[in-house]
C-alpha cells in the first residue's frame, strides 16, 4: 500500500504527506481528548512549541548518524531518550505543568549539585550490577528474570553476615559480608541454571519462581528469627566494620555515595575482561549465539550455561550486598519487589548488553530517579512522570527497528558500498 | 504459435550500493520452461521479485499477455495470474494441506471454513494437474517434496498461469527432482508457463526449454537448452572458463587411519539410524559416502565427531578407540569436520571472521595463555588464512554473517584444514555454493588428500561423489550396501544401490 | 568508511549542545524558583510519602489531609514529595530540610531509619514520624529532641469494629484478613478478636494473611474462602488487598469492614464500617504543636481517647443505633482505662470482658 502511494506521490510528496498525516492525527487526538476545538488546538500548538528543542536535538542526532559522524549504537539510545522526553513533554503539559521547568528540575536534581550527583550515583550503583547480571546471562543466551530474587538474597546474605560476625576486623569482615551477599545471589541463580543446563527447563519460568521464594523466605526470616527487637520487620543493623566507606563525607556528611560504586565499576570492567579477553568468555558468548555450533566446536554447553547463570546471580547478589552495606545497613522487609532486578533488564537493554553501555544506562536511570524529587518539589510534577519517561526509553530502545530505519537509510548504503568495493578490489 | 505471455523490458533496480538489475530484458513464452540461470547474487531472484510485486523497479516495463501491467504487491501479481513458489516455503505447518491451499480463497459456510468442500475442491484440483496430495494431511507431517507440491497447487488454485519457482531443487532428493521435473512438464503441457530460477547447470540442460543467463545484474544471453552445453553456460555465468571436472592424480593410499567396526546409533527420534556400519579410510584417499538423504549420513558424521552417542561398535583412529569421547577430545586427536549445515553448526554467524577461525582451538597455545585469549595472535593467524584461502572479506573483524555462502564455507575449510588433521570428515561441502566456489572447494579437498590426509566425504550429489572419491561406499537405511573403487562405479549401479534395489554381496 | 577521526569532534559538538540546552533550562527556570521560596512569617510544613504515594486511599492520603488542615487552619505553606524508591526517603527528607521547612513528616515505619538519620543531621528542624519509634543499635528506645513519633492504638479501634461484627453476625463466624504478618498488623487482629469475644466468646474468628499489601486478587481469594467457611463479616487490615476483600463481600452480598480510612464509598451496601486510623489527626496535632510553640519530642500514642482511632462516621448507614450505643459504651470504658485491649493475638484469644 505504502509502496503504491510512494510511487504516485514521488519521494518528496510522499514524505510531506506522511508528515501531514501525522500532524493531522495528532491534532485530532488533541481536539478529541481536550474536548474542544479551540482548547485542543491550543494544546497541540503549545506542546509542539515545547517539543521543538527536543525535535531539533533528535534531528541533529539523525543527521549525525546518517552522515557517519556518530555511531548508530550511540545514536539509537540517544534518539530513544529524545522520543521518551517528547512523550514526557506531552504528559507533563497534560498535567498542566511546565515541561521545561520539570526537566530543568530533573537535571538540576540529578546533576546540578554535588548532592544530586551523589544521589544519582547511589541509585546507579545497584543498577549497574543488576544490569551487568542481566547482560551477562543474556550473552549466554539466557534471560535471567530472577535477578530481583538474587538481589534480595544478596541483601539478606550481606545483612546476616554484617550483624552476625560482629567484632571481626574490617579487613576480614567487609569482604566476608560482600562475599556472603554474592554467594546468596549465585546460589539462587544456580537453581534455574542447573535446571536449564541439565534438564533443559526454561530459565525464565524457574527464575520467576525463585523470585517469589526469595521474597517470602526473607520475609519469614525478617519477621522471625532475624528480626531486630521492636515492632518493625527489619534485621539488626550491620556492624560498622561491614559498612562500605562513604568517601565524600569529608565534603558533606550527607553524601551517601560509597565504595559500592567502585565495586560496581570494577565488576563492569571484570565482566568486560571475562567476556572478551578470556577463553571462558569466548565460550559463553559462542554458546549464547549458537549452542549447536558451540557443541560442534567442542565447547561444553551445559557448563557454560551453568557458569553464566551463576556469575549472573553473583552479580545480582553483589548488587543487593552493596546496597545493604552502603546504603541501608540492614535488611528491610519490603512487602513486594523493590525493582532493581527488573530495572536491570531495562538498563541491560539500553546498554546493548555491553558493560560500558550498562554503566551509562544505569547512570541515566539513576539520574532520572534522583532528579524526580526535585521535579516534584520545584515543578509540582508527580513522580509517575519519571516512570513514564523510563518506560518510554525502554519502549523506544526495544522498538529499535523503527529508530534504525529512521537513521540508517544512508548509513547502510555507504557501508555496503565500501564493503563491496573492498571485496571487488 | 510462440505466444509471448510475459515481457519485461529495461528493468533496472538499484539497491544501496548494488545495481541488482541493469536494464534487463526478459521474455517468457506460453507453454515453456524458462530457466533463469546465474550465480548467487547475480540478480535473478530480484528480477522475479519485481515481477511478483515484492520489489518495485526503478525503471522499466512489464507487459503481461500483451498488456502493460503495474504490479505493486503480491496481491496484484496473483490477480494478474502470476504465482511464485519461494525457496523457503510459506506454508503454515499446523494447517492441513487443503487449508493451506485454500488460504485466502476459502470456501465458507457463513463465517466457518467449509473444510469438507475445501478438501473436495483440492482433491479435484490435484487430480486435474496430476499432482497427488493428501488434502487432510498436516503440512508439518509431509515430506519436503510434498510441501513443494502443495505450494505449486496453492499458486495454481489462486489462478496462476505463470509460475515462478525459486531454486526449487535445492531442497529435494534426486527422486523428488525427477518427480518435480515431471510435474513441470505436465503443467506446461496444459498451457502454463514456468520461470525456473537456478544456479545448477545440469538441471538447466535436463529440465528447461530455454535459458537466460544473468551475471551481476546484466543479461548475458538467452539460449535454447537443446543448443547449448554446460561449458558454455558456465562460462556465461561465471565470466571465465571454469573447470567443471576435477583434476586429480590416482590416489596412493597409506595406512588405515579410520577403522569403523559394526557401528550402531540412534537418530534424534530414537530410531536406529546406523545399523552395523563398517568402513575403513586410509591416509591419502577420499572415501565417498553416497546415498539418498536420511539414510544415516548425518548420524555417521556426528558419531565420528563425538556429537552423537554410539549404542554399539567401535571407532578406531590410528588404532586407538575414539568412540564415546567428547567432541573436544576427538578434535584434539586431529579429526576435522566440515559440517553439512554451515550456518547452524559450522559457524557462529554473529562472531567475527577471526573469532570463527579459532573456533576449535581458541583455548590452546598459541592463541591462549592460561584463560587469556591472545587476540593479536588470533588476528595474525586469521589474516594469514584469509590470504591462503582467498577469503573475500573487507577485513578479519566483520561478522561472518555478512559474507557470501562461498566465503563462509572457505572460512570453515580454512579452519578445518589448517589444523593439519589426520582425518577430515566433510559433509555436503558444496551445498548452495555457486560454480566458482565449488571448484575451489573441490580442489582443496583433493589437495588435502594429496597431503596424505584421510578424507571421508559425505554428499547427496552423486556427481560430486563420483568426481572426488577414490573409493565409494553406498549407504542405505543405515547400512553399507555396496563399496567399490570409484573407477569401477557407474551412475546406474550407484543409483540402484542408493534406492535399496540391489545390494552388493561382497559388501562388508 | 574511515570515520574514526570524524567521529570525535561531532560528539563533542553534540555534548556541548546538550550542556548548553541544559544550562539554559537550568538558569531560566530554576533560579527564579529558588528566589521566590524565601521564607516569611508563615510556617512551612512538608511530608514525604512512602513508595505507595498519594492516592493510596490509606495513610499517605490521610497524612496529606492533616497537612491540608494545617494549611487551612494554621495558614501554613505545605509541600509533598512522593518517593519513587525506598532509598529515596532520606534524599527527599533532606531536600525538604534544605528548603527550610519548619516540620517535615515521614509517613510509615519504612521511613524510620531515614527520618532518624536526617533528624540527626538537622537538629534545628522538627520532624514527625508516623507509625514507628526509634531504637538505638541495641534495641533500646531512643528519643530525638527534634522528632515526634506518632503511634496509634490500632487494637482499640479494631476492638470496636470487632464489637460491631459480633453484634451483626448471624452465622456466629467472622473473619480477619491481614496483609503481611508482623506485630503492627497483628495489633489489628488482636483488637478485633478481643472485641468479638467481649460480646460473645463463642463466635468463631477466622484469621488469614495475604502475605502482601498490593494484591487485591489475593485478598479476594482469602475472603471468598472465609465466606465459604460460613463467615458473614470480614475485617481486613491488608492495604490494597482489602479492595479484593470488599469486592468479595459485594459479590456474596455479605459484610466487609474497611481499614485506615472510611472505605464505605467502595461498596456502600457491603462495607459495614471502617476502622479509622486518623493519621491526619497525628499530623495535624504535630503541626499545631509547632504553631503553639509546644513541641514535645518522643512518642505520642493516639488511641480512642485522643480520637486517633475509631469507627467511621458512615457506620450509622448500616449499623443500628442500638448497636452503636453498645459500642460507644465500651469505647468510653476503653478511653477511661477500664478495659485494656490486648495487642497480641495469642492474648486476645483468651480475652474475657469482666
Amino acid at each position: 500500500m505504502f509502496a503504491r502511494l510512494r510511487q504516485r506521490l514521488g519521494p518528496v510528496g510522499y514524505r510531506l504527506s506522511v508528515a501531514g498525516a501525522i500532524i493531522a492525527v495528532y491534532l485530532l487526538l488533541c481536539v478529541l481528548l481536550k474536548g474542544g476545538f479551540a482548547s485542543g488546538l491550543t494544546f497541540a500548538l503549545n506542546s509542539v512549541l515545547y517539543m521543538l528543542p527536543f525535535i531539533t536535538f533528535g534531528a541533529i542526532v539523525v543527521i549525525a548518524v546518517r552522515e557517519g559522524y556518530l555511531k548508530s549504537q550511540i545514536g539509537t539510545p540517544l534518539l530513544a531518550l529524545t522520543f521518551a522526553l517528547i512523550v514526557g513533554v506531552i504528559t507533563i503539559l497534560w498535567a498542566e505543568k511546565n515541561p521545561f521547568k520539570a526537566y530543568g528540575a530533573l537535571l538540576a536534581g540529578s546533576l546540578g549539585s554535588l548532592q544530586g550527583i551523589s544521589e544519582t550515583l547511589v541509585t546507579a550503583t545497584p543498577l549497574i550490577l543488576t544490569g551487568l547480571a542481566i547482560a551477562f546471562a543474556f550473552r549466554c543466551g539466557m534471560f535471567n528474570i530472577g535477578a530481583e530474587g538474587q538481589f534480595i538474597m544478596g541483601q539478606m546474605g550481606a545483612a546476616w553476615a554484617g550483624f552476625t560476625f560482629k567484632g571481626l576486623p574490617m579487613i576480614l569482615h567487609l569482604p566476608l559480608t560482600l562475599l556472603c551477599g554474592t554467594m546468596g545471589g549465585a546460589l539462587w541463580a544456580s537453581v534455574p541454571g542447573f535446571l536449564k543446563a541439565k534438564r533443559g527447563v526454561h530459565e525464565v519460568i524457574n527464575s520467576i519462581m525463585m523470585n517469589y521464594i526469595a521474597l517470602y523466605l526473607t520475609h519469614n526470616l525478617v519477621t522471625g528469627v532475624l528480626m531486630a527487637p521492636g515492632q518493625i520487620p527489619v534485621t539488626p543493623a550491620i556492624a560498622d566494620s561491614a559498612k562500605l566507606f562513604r568517601f565524600l563525607t569529608f565534603i558533606n556528611p550527607t553524601f551517601r555515595v560509597n565504595l559500592g560504586l567502585v565495586v560496581a565499576l570494577l565488576a563492569a570492567w571484570l565482566v568486560y575482561l571475562l567476556l572478551w579477553k578470556t577463553t571462558t568468555g569466548y565460550e559463553i558468548r559462542a554458546v549464547g549465539i549458537n549452542p549447536h555450533a558451540s557443541r560442534y566446536a567442542g565447547i561444553n554447553v551445559s557448563k557454560s550455561i551453568m557458569l553464566a547463570m551463576v556469575i549472573s546471580g553473583a552479580l545480582a547478589g553483589t548488587s543487593g550486598a552493596v546496597h545493604v552495606m552502603g546504603i541501608q545497613h540492614k535488611f528491610v522487609d519490603v512487602f513486594s519487589f523493590i525493582g532493581y532486578g527488573f530495572d536491570g533488564m531495562a538498563v541491560a537493554l539500553l546498554g546493548n548488553n555491553h558493560p560500558a553501555g550498562v554503566v551509562i544506562g544505569a547512570l541515566l536511570f539513576g539520574a532520572l530517579s534522583a532528579g524526580s524529587s526535585r521535579m516534584q518539589l520545584v515543578a509540582g510534577v508527580p513522580k509517575h512522570i519519571v516512570t513514564i519517561i523510563q518506560a518510554f526509553i525502554v519502549f523506544f530502545v526495544a522498538a529499535e527497528l523503527i529508530i534504525k530505519k529512521l537513521i540508517a537509510r544512508r548509513e547502510t548504503k555507504s557501508e555496503f558500498t565500501e564493503a563491496e568495493k573492498e571485496v571487488a578490489g | 504459435m510462440t505466444e509471448v505471455v510475459l515481457r519485461m523490458t529495461g528493468i533496472t533496480k538499484q539497491f544501496p550500493g548494488v545495481l541488482a538489475n541493469n536494464n534487463v530484458d526478459f521474455e517468457l513464452r506460453k507453454g515453456e520452461i524458462h530457466a533463469l540461470l546465474g550465480e548467487n547474487g547475480a540478480g535473478k531472484t530480484t528480477l522475479m521479485k519485481i515481477l511478483y510485486g515484492l520489489y518495485q523497479a526503478d525503471d522499466g516495463q512489464i507487459e503481461l499477455f500483451g498488456e502493460k501491467a503495474t504490479v505493486f504487491s503480491p496481491n496484484d501479481a496473483i490477480g494478474l495470474g502470476i504465482g511464485m513458489v519461494h525457496q523457503h516455503f510459506m506454508l503454515i505447518p499446523q494447517f492441513t494441506v487443503a487449508e493451506n491451499i485454500v488460504l485466502g480463497h476459502e470456501p465458507k459456510k457463513f463465517i466457518h471454513l467449509d473444510v469438507a468442500s475445501a478438501a473436495k475442491k483440492v482433491q479435484e484440483f490435484s487430480e486435474r494437474y496430476g499432482l497427488k496430495v493428501d488434502p487432510m494431511a498436516k503440512v508439518e507431517n509431509i515430506s519436503v517434496g510434498m510441501q513443494q507440491r502443495v505450494e505449486i497447487l496453492k499458486a495454481l488454485y489462486h489462478g496462476a498461469d505463470i509460475l515462478i519457482l525459486d531454486e526449487p531443487t535445492a531442497v529435494l532428493t534426486p527422486q523428488e527432482i525427477t518427480d518435480l521435473t515431471q510435474t513441470m512438464r505436465e503443467l506446461v503441457a496444459r498451457g502454463k508457463s514456468i520461470v525456473f530460477i537456478t544456479h545448477k547447470l545440469k538441471e538447466v540442460i535436463s529440465i528447461a526449454d530455454r535459458v537466460t543467463v544473468i551475471r551481476r545484474g546484466l543479461v548475458i544471453g538467452t539460449r535454447n537448452a537443446s543448443e547449448t552445453d554446460s561449458n558454455e553456460l558456465a562460462k556465461m555465468m561465471v565470466g571465465r572458463d571454469v573447470e567443471l571436472t576435477v583434476q586429480k592424480t590416482p590416489a596412493t593410499p597409506g595406512k588405515v587411519v579410520l577403522d569403523i567396526q559394526d557401528l550402531h546409533a540412534f537418530n534424534n527420534r530414537k530410531l536406529p539410524a546406523l545399523r552395523g556400519i563398517s568402513l575403513q579410510v586410509r591416509a591419502g584417499e577420499i572415501l565417498g559416502i553416497a546415498g539418498v538423504e536420511g539414510n544415516g549420513q548425518t548420524e555417521l558424521a556426528e558419531v565420528l565427531t563425538g556429537l552423537r552417542k554410539i549404542t554399539s561398535g567401535r571407532i578406531l583412529l590410528n588404532g586407538a578407540e575414539i568412540g564415546g569421547l567428547s567432541p573436544r577430545k576427538i578434535i584434539e586427536k586431529n579429526v576435522s569436520y566440515v559440517p553439512e549445515d554451515r550456518q547452524r553448526r559450522g559457524l557462529v554467524l554473529d562472531f567475527s571472521l577471526a573469532e570463527n577461525i579459532v573456533f576449535k582451538n581458541f583455548y590452546r597455545p598459541p592463541f591462549a595463555k592460561g584463560v587469556k585469549i591472545l587476540w593479536d595472535k588470533v588476528q595474525d593467524y586469521a589474516l594469514k588464512l584469509i590470504d591462503e584461502f582467498d577469503i573475500r572479506t573487507p577485513n578479519e573483524k566483520v561478522p561472518v554473517a555478512s559474507l557470501s555462502g562461498g566465503n563462509q564455507q572457505k572460512v570453515i575449510l580454512a579452519r578445518e584444514l589448517s589444523s593439519d588433521p589426520d582425518l577430515l570428515v566433510i559433509a555436503q561441502p558444496t551445498r548452495g555454493l555457486d560454480v566458482g566456489a565449488i571448484e575451489f572447494v573441490h580442489n582443496r579437498v583433493v589437495e588435502a588428500r594429496d597431503q596424505g590426509k584421510a578424507v571421508l566425504l559425505i554428499s547427496l550429489e552423486l556427481d560430486e561423489i563420483m568426481a572426488l572419491s577414490d573409493r565409494i561406499a553406498v549407504v542405505y537405511e543405515g547400512e553399507i550396501v555396496g563399496e567399490m573403487p570409484a573407477s569401477d562405479a557407474t551412475e546406474e549401479q550407484l543409483g540402484l544401490l542408493m534406492a535399496g534395489a540391489i545390494r552388493m554381496s561382497d559388501a562388508v | 568508511m574511515s570515520n574514526d577521526k570524524k567521529t570525535l569532534s561531532p560528539i563533542l559538538i553534540i555534548a556541548v549542545l546538550v550542556i548548553a540546552v541544559a544550562a539554559i533550562l537550568y538558569f531560566v527556570f530554576l533560579r527564579g524558583d529558588n528566589a521566590n521560596t524565601t521564607s516569611g512569617e508563615t510556617l512551612k510544613f512538608a511530608m514525604v510519602t512512602d513508595v505507595g504515594g498519594l492516592g493510596d486511599q490509606s495513610f499517605n492520603d490521610s497524612a496529606y489531609e492533616g497537612l491540608k488542615k494545617a494549611e487551612a487552619e494554621l495558614g501554613a505553606e505545605i509541600q509533598v514529595i512522593e518517593s519513587k524508591a525506598m532509598d529515596q526517603y532520606e534524599t527527599n527528607l533532606r531536600s525538604l530540610a534544605d528548603q527550610g521547612f519548619d516540620m517535615i513528616w515521614g509517613v510509615g515505619f519504612l521511613m524510620t531509619d531515614a527520618v532518624k538519620n536526617v533528624a540527626e543531621q538537622y537538629p534545628d528542624i522538627h520532624f514527625g514520624l508516623i507509625d514507628a519509634a526509634f531504637t538505638d543499635a541495641d534495641g533500646n528506645p531512643l528519643v530525638l529532641p527534634n522528632t515526634m513519633n506518632v503511634l496509634f492504638k490500632e487494637h482499640e479501634g479494631s476492638f470496636l469494629v470487632g464489637v460491631i461484627a459480633a453484634l451483626t453476625t448471624k452465622t456466629n463466624v467472622v473473619g480477619f484478613v491481614g496483609g503481611m504478618q508482623f506485630p503492627l498488623i497483628e495489633k489489628f487482629e488482636a483488637g478485633f478478636i478481643a472485641g468479638v469475644r467481649a460480646i460473645n466468646p463463642d463466635i468463631k474468628v477466622l484469621s488469614a494473611y495475604t502475605g502482601k499489601f498490593d494484591d487485591p486478587a489475593k485478598g479476594k481469594e482469602l475472603a471468598l474462602a472465609q465466606f465459604g467457611q460460613n463467615a458473614d463479616v470480614i475485617f481486613h487490615a491488608s492495604g490494597a488487598c482489602g479492595i479484593g476483600v470488599i469486592e468479595a463481600a459485594k459479590e456474596k452480598g455479605l459484610w466487609a469492614i474497611g481499614v485506615d480510612s472510611d472505605q464505605n464509598h467502595l461498596a456502600p451496601e457491603n462495607v459495614l464500617t471502617s476502622m479509622m486510623k486518623s493519621v491526619d489527626v497525628g499530623v495535624f496535632t504535630g503541626c499545631k504543636a509547632i504553631y503553639d510553640d509546644a513541641f514535645v519530642p518522643g512518642i505520642t500514642t493516639l488511641g480512642l481517647a485522643e480520637a486517633g482511632v475509631g469507627y467511621a462516621p458512615t457506620t450509622s448507614n448500616n449499623v443500628n443505633a442500638e448497636i452503636l450505643a453498645k459500642v460507644d459504651e465500651l469505647a468510653a470504658k476503653i478511653s477511661a482505662g477500664e478495659i485494656v485491649v490486648p495487642e497480641i493475638p495469642a492474648e486476645a484469644s483468651a480475652f474475657v470482658l469482666e
